[in-house]
């Protein structure tokens, strides 16, 4: 177990050397978040006083928007996904192959180093920003709700590192993997509720998306904290959150023992 | 004798120009044509980014039918059109200006500074992508379709002015997209440079009247220009026109291109006396 806490150790201190980078990041997330929470504000202003969009007022959906920040900020999937196609192409995992280190433990570790100085370095500005819209804010009604959202943050974290984790794997097989990244993101950005809640889309259309793991990548933690999911729904959610992460577990070691095979085989 | 010395010798620096932006062209199509797969991938990618935003959109008018004045087709129109601005300026600045972090932190700028050509240019437009000229025309698709659905027929006029209009636009996201991958001389990592430009991209997609008078809209329209440049060529082009925004677009791509200059005489000092 020491190894890995050394790992996450020299992690954090590696992504400490890009903390302005990480700052650089943060404050110019907040350009398009300010931009879309105006455009929400004038078409509510244009529908008149107390109207509701799907079964959001106003500052319910900024509220949205603002959880939607902060679980984005403890779960994104940052360069990792880059990295460790990097790390195949290459050839950089072969001495993982000889080293006592299991290679997804030793990303998940680096993973979890990531977030950490992220937040370190996004406190203060995330803070600021959630400071000045606080009215919108509100917690939630009771702390076993609020113990619910923390557990479903954990395994959305876990949900957006193993299916990052399993894409990358496609640099055994494709020379260069960026494009199934941004394709797959696209998915992610819209699907998952990063752009809207998905609540607001018409019934059939939303009840489809849950039927694949894109809620659960971020929207799903996000409608506890809003008090949009409850009582039974809420428990059989987290269940089948729980089934896509370990799901996407098998997925992230199947691929990479398939691609160790193609991966020793060509590389001798 | 003198002036008519002086324009010839211009003429033939066009001339010469001209032909060193021949061959990197070709230089380009060869290496795109060598992973042709991958190239369209990277179409794929882009048709499917434009395709989520108009989403959105439509998501959005489900809701409601107008924001501020704009009416649905009318911000498919101003979509489309910041597509378009987006993906010329990809097909000619957008990989080398992206790429000028790479060339710092490797020193190979010290070669294109050594050749005997203005070094902006040929930092500026090394690479082609040939990409983005395909994914402008399903800007250009979208938004015919937009003024199909809209009955507008624009005259010849408003079409010129818009394209004129529009190739301000990617003059000042090139001067401000230089401008900050000059950044890089004085700290090397590029990636949140080209995060940042895709932020400031999502604001330019957006009709200026969803933004009240304010502050956050007085600098995105007189210190960074982002609402004006996909704004004020589709306002020219739906009849929702004031002349001046598009003095004020204009002036704003000349002073956006004279900052940059500065700021990247300004780098490339530094980048001398470091190294040396």
């Amino acid at each position: 177990m020491k190894k890995y806490w050394h790992v996450i150790n020299v992690g954090i201190q590696n992504n400490l050397t890009y903390r302005f980078n990480f700052l650089a990041r943060t404050l110019f997330g907040f350009i398009p978040l300010v931009a879309i929470l105006y455009l929400w504000r004038t078409i509510y202003s244009g529908k008149g006083q107390g109207s509701e969009i799907g079964t959001y007022t106003l500052s319910q959906m900024i509220s949205y928007y603002l959880v939607v920040t902060i679980v984005d900020a403890l779960t994104a999937v940052n360069e990792d996904d880059w990295q460790i196609a990097a790390d195949i192409k290459d050839g950089n995992i072969s001495q993982f192959l000889l080293k006592p280190i299991d290679y997804l433990a030793y990303r998940l570790c680096l993973f979890l180093s990531g977030r950490i100085t992220y937040l370190a370095v996004a406190v203060i500005p995330l803070a600021l920003f959630i400071l000045s819209l606080r009215q919108y804010l509100v917690l939630p009604s009771d702390g076993l709700t609020m113990g619910l959202f923390l557990i479903s943050i954990l395994l959305t974290a876990l949900l957006q590192f193993f299916v990052s984790y399993a894409m990358a794997m496609l640099a055994f097989w494709v020379l260069e993997v960026s494009t199934f990244i941004f394709i797959l993101f696209a998915f992610e950005y819209i699907a998952s509720g990063h752009m809207f809640p998905l609540d607001i889309l018409p019934r059939g259309l939303a009840q489809a998306l849950f039927f694949t793991p894109f809620p659960y990548q971020l929207y799903f933690p996000v409608s506890i904290y809003v008090g949009k999911v409850s009582g039974a729904d809420l428990t059989r959610g987290l269940l089948v959150q729980a089934g896509w992460v370990a799901a996407s577990y098998a997925l992230a070691r199947l691929m990479w023992q398939r691609g160790i095979k193609k991966y020793s085989a060509v590389g001798g | 004798m003198n002036h008519s010395n002086k324009s010839n010798r211009s003429s033939a620096s066009a001339w010469r120009y001209l032909r060193i932006y021949a061959a990197l062209w070709k230089n380009s199509v060869s290496r795109e044509m060598s992973f042709k797969a991958n190239f369209l991938l990277w179409i794929v990618v882009e048709l499917l980014w434009f395709g989520l935003q108009l989403g959105f959109v439509g998501v959005l008018y489900l809701h409601t039918d107008h924001i501020g004045t704009w009416t649905k087709w009318q911000v498919v129109m101003l979509i489309g059109a910041s597509h378009l601005i987006q993906q010329i300026f990809q097909a000619f600045f957008l990989l080398n200006c992206t790429n000028l972090s790479e060339l710092v932190r490797t020193g190979k700028l010290d070669f294109l500074l050594l050749l005997p050509v203005n070094t902006r240019f040929v930092v500026s437009l090394r690479q082609v992508d040939l990409g983005a000229f395909f994914n402008s025309l399903s800007a250009l698709a979208i938004m015919i379709y937009a003024a199909w659905q809209m009955r507008l027929v624009p005259t010849v006029l408003q079409v010129a002015g818009f394209f004129i209009l529009c190739l301000a636009g990617v003059f000042i996201h090139y001067s401000l997209m230089f401008l900050l991958a000059s950044i890089s001389f004085w700290t090397v990592r590029a990636q949140g440079i080209v995060w940042g430009y895709y932020n400031l991209f999502q604001i330019a997609r957006m009709p200026d009247e969803a933004f009240q008078n304010g502050l956050f809209k007085a600098f995105f329209t007189f210190a960074i220009p982002m609402l004006l440049v996909s704004n004020v060529p589709v306002r020219l082009l739906v009849n929702k026109f004031s002349p001046r925004y598009l003095l004020l677009l204009l002036a704003m791509s000349v002073v956006c291109f004279v900052i940059s200059e500065f700021g990247w005489r300004a780098s490339v000092r530094r980048y001398t006396s470091a190294s040396s």
